[in-house]
């Protein structure tokens, strides 16, 4: 044959590029990004700090930002800021542990056997649908106002997003990689390990996300529902005294930590689904 | 040396609408080292026997037999190529020829850097299906078949989805990959030009019910130039069989009223 493989092979690499790439552009590096995100929120925060300022808006309603800002470091000094939000994080961790390893468990179970589907599935979706907040009551009446009805609440929100995505996941794995499967002799364990979880592993990793999400928000519901300690007695407590500056404290507390624990997952994701080719923007 | 035999191999299709049968009376024997092309119409079930062959479909009345042991389910001797390259999109190129065996292990690794040379992958081991072209994931799909050291790599259309250029070099890859390793080869293709170009023989098949209809023999020597007399004399009389065929299903197919098989 030809010795000229390179003719005779065509090997060409198909490189994905962004569409900037193409114009020849450089592409935007972490900081503008990271700049593009910060545009909005430092926009905002002027146009409210001067609508204070110029006295637009009543104080006791909307503080200004460098005043919440002021509040925030009191609390972090003279108050106890961080012991409140370790208790609150404490609760929706351990909370998103249970519901969400329970959430990947029964989702795993449940697609990876028929049998399983028909006998559990029917009544998961019956009580998916049941709202969080409808079965506080309960939860109350269950087991108080202890920790016990806030890390079940915690976990009743994390289960159902994992359930669903990774029961999703495990379903849509594509036949015909099974056939290559059967064709290469993969033992059981192999199929799970090397086709299967990889190819749910989008759908997981997204429900993880969910999960996380909604673990955040029922934390929110449970703590306002009456606690003693955490970042949502904080709030319920400062709204009794009317100091907007702590509530809007809590409620930025919730958003960034919600943020920085979404990014977390996100960084996984992105080390974990580098093989996946899909539209950046 | 006999490697393949086939022995009236009958498979029915059992649908809502009746029985359909796909192959009848199939009987074929293949030498070791052979490279068989299998030719037909669409519908003549030569697919079907490729998934018989490699036991990827057991609900057959008929024996198969390789190296004198039936077959009766898929195992690693028996190579799959599909129409797809069919990679696992989250292992790189090493990793997908590897598969279910470790690299860490050396013996492995030595191999599949040997099989990389071999399908004139250098360089891409570690690239992900999604950064090759069509014909690259393709090779790389024959390798990973190649690793397990089959006694006969299957191949269903593997390059029906490639553009004619590619096309082009993959045959010659094939063939170069053929002489070097010597594995038996069956090869189905609706390619008229690509089967008398690859096989040795070229078995012509038969729709309604998918049957052989001939075995040519292709004596030419390797490689084999499109243009020649001899190639053009060889593709009229594969052509004059499809005529023949055709001429002999025009009343059953009236009959059976253009029921697609």
């Amino acid at each position: 044959m030809s010795n000229n493989s390179e003719l005779l092979y065509g090997n060409t690499v198909v490189k994905k590029m962004s569409k900037n790439q193409k114009k020849g552009k450089p592409l935007p590096s972490k900081t503008i990004i990271f700049l593009r995100g910060m545009l909005f929120p430092v926009l905002l925060m002027a146009v409210w700090e001067a609508a204070g300022i110029y006295g637009f808006v009543s104080e006791t309603l909307l503080p200004r930002p460098s005043e919440i800002f002021i509040a925030f470091i009191d609390l972090l000094t003279a108050g106890n800021l961080l012991y409140h939000f370790q208790v609150s994080f404490l609760r929706a961790i351990v909370g998103f542990l249970i519901g969400g390893s329970l959430g990947l468990l029964a989702g795993l179970a449940v697609g990876f056997s028929s049998k399983m589907e028909h006998t559990l599935d029917p009544t998961m979706q019956m009580l998916r649908t049941i709202p969080t907040l409808a079965v506080i009551p309960l939860f109350i009446l269950w087991f108080g106002f202890g920790e016990v009805s806030k890390v079940l609440l915690i976990a009743k929100g994390a289960f159902f997003p994992l359930y669903v995505n990774a029961f999703l996941g495990i379903r849509s794995v594509d036949g015909k990689m099974f056939e290559v499967a059967r064709i290469l002799q993969f033992s059981k364990w192999k199929q799970i390990t090397n086709l299967i979880i990889p190819s749910a592993l989008p759908n997981i990793l997204l429900g993880l996300r969910l999960a996380l999400g909604a673990a955040w928000l029922a934390l929110v519901a449970a703590e306002l529902m009456g606690s003693s300690e955490g970042i949502g007695y904080l709030i319920t407590d400062a709204r009794q005294f009317s100091q907007t500056t702590v509530v809007f404290v809590g409620i930025i507390i919730f958003a960034v930590f919600g943020k920085v624990s979404d990014s977390f997952i996100r960084v996984f994701e992105r080390r974990l689904l580098k093989w996946q080719d899909s539209f950046k923007g | 040396m006999t490697l393949l035999t086939i022995n009236e191999l009958n498979k029915k299709f059992i649908s809502k609408n009746g029985e359909t049968q796909a192959l009848k009376d199939i009987e074929m024997t293949v030498e070791r080292g052979e490279l068989i092309t299998i030719i037909g119409p669409s519908g003549c079930g030569k697919s079907t026997l490729l998934k018989i062959i490699a036991g990827l479909d057991t609900e057959v009345s008929g024996t198969v037999t390789i190296d004198g042991q039936e077959v009766s389910g898929p195992s690693i001797d028996k190579g799959f190529i599909f129409q797809e390259p069919r990679l696992f999109p989250w292992h790189t190129v090493e990793k997908n020829i590897a598969a279910n065996f470790s690299l860490k292990n050396k013996e492995v690794k030595a191999e599949v850097a040997a099989l990389i040379k071999l399908v004139k992958l250098d360089g891409f081991s570690k690239s992900y299906p999604r950064e090759l072209s069509g014909g690259m994931a393709q090779r790389a799909a024959i390798a990973r078949a190649l690793l397990r050291n089959p006694k006969v790599l299957l191949l269903d259309e593997p390059f029906g989805a490639l553009d004619a250029f590619t096309r082009t070099h993959m045959q010659d890859a094939l063939l170069n990959i053929w002489q070097e390793n010597k594995t038996t080869m069956l090869f189905v293709t609706h390619d008229l030009d690509e089967a008398i170009y690859l096989g040795n023989k070229v078995v012509i098949m038969n729709a309604r019910p998918g049957s052989i209809q001939k075995v040519v023999d292709i004596n030419l020597p390797y490689p084999r130039k499109k243009t020649d007399n001899a190639f053009q004399s060889y593709r009229q009389q594969i052509l004059h069989e499809f005529e023949k065929t055709e001429q002999a299903n025009q009343p059953l197919q009236a009959v059976i009223g253009g029921r697609p098989l």
